[in-house]
């Protein structure tokens, strides 16, 4: 069962030593790959079509499909965030489908995981400073009485938390799991058998906690904006 | 009896026990999906709404579930005893 992350080489900056991990390594390449997607299509649609036919029809389906989620999940003032979503989305995705390919996501680590996570706590912030205004945002943990204010702050640090282990957990159980199955199984049974097994994990799992991730932040940011 | 058997034996007994809490989080789940399935038989049209709010509670539910196999597995692969014992044993 092979499942750890594994150091690659040691890195010394500022007399600080820390490890290139796996996880590191495995996110520059899905990042070489989405940013390579994203010049593609730029260069494909130097020309733009006022009737779009063919692949412009796709990409902008694509786009018009997850603002209209955006706008669904966080109301009218979420437009704002659409395209740092729209790379969570697409980044996550392709990170939990990449354990199709035999790569260990970079989703499976917490490191990931918590970085997506607080960053949509900053954004949450920003959402409710720049939207309501910085002193009816912070008026509102406040409320209903100045003796929930510990209650509030607890409430809005314990979100990153539970959303990045939300994320982490499922990918990496799915990840254990089928380490584990691949461990029992005797080689000439490696093949077939665990095929239905990476469909689940891999493909249903690793969509659906996109699909949640992106829209309990969504929900946390259209309520942090939400005027009362 | 050997200490560290000890440390050892129990750590994957709590992991079981952490692993326990997903009754709870199945009865939560299968609740909500009932609940799904009587909305969509009484409002057939409302099918697709209901399915993309289930899935999202589900997700929701489940995180009390993913906790306890965080907890399970951390006390596995990272328990921090097992290195104290060790630390302490020389």
């Amino acid at each position: 069962m092979d499942f750890n992350i594994s150091n690659i080489w040691l890195v010394e900056l500022f007399g600080v030593e820390f490890w290139i991990t796996q996880t590191i390594v495995n996110t520059w390449i899905i990042m070489v790959f989405l940013i390579g997607f994203a010049v593609f299509v730029r260069f494909k649609l130097r020309k733009m079509d006022d009737v779009p036919t063919g692949f412009q029809n796709v990409i902008e389906a694509m786009i018009e499909a997850f603002e209209g989620f955006v706008k669904s999940m966080s109301g009218e003032h979420g437009k704002y965030f659409a395209g740092w979503f729209f790379t969570v989305f697409l980044f996550i995705l392709v990170s939990n489908l990449s354990a199709l390919v035999g790569f260990r996501p970079p989703t499976a680590d917490w490191v990931t995981t918590a970085a997506l996570g607080f960053a949509t706590f900053f954004l949450t912030l920003y959402a409710g400073m720049r939207f309501r205004g910085i002193g009816r945002y912070l008026k509102s943990f406040f409320e209903p009485v100045w003796v929930f204010f510990p209650l509030n702050v607890m409430g809005e640090l314990s979100r990153p938390i539970s959303l990045s282990f939300r994320l982490f957990g499922n990918i990496l159980s799915g990840l254990v799991l089928i380490a584990m199955v691949y461990t029992l199984l005797p080689f000439a049974l490696r093949f077939l058998l665990p095929i239905p097994l990476h469909i689940f994990f891999d493909l249903f799992v690793g969509a659906l906690q996109t699909i949640i991730f992106c829209a309990l932040s969504l929900s946390y940011i259209g309520a942090a904006c939400a005027e009362e | 009896m050997d200490p560290l058997s000890f440390v050892f034996g129990a750590a994957q007994l709590s992991a079981a026990i952490a692993l326990l809490n997903g009754i709870a989080t199945t009865v939560g789940q299968g609740k909500i999906g009932a609940a799904a399935i009587e909305a969509i038989a009484r409002q057939p049209e409302s099918a697709g709404s209901v399915r993309s709010t289930m899935l999202i509670t589900l997700g929701v539910a489940e995180t009390s579930g993913i906790y306890g196999l965080v907890i399970a597995l951390l006390l596995l692969f990272q328990n921090p005893l097992i290195a104290l014992y060790l630390q302490l044993a020389g």
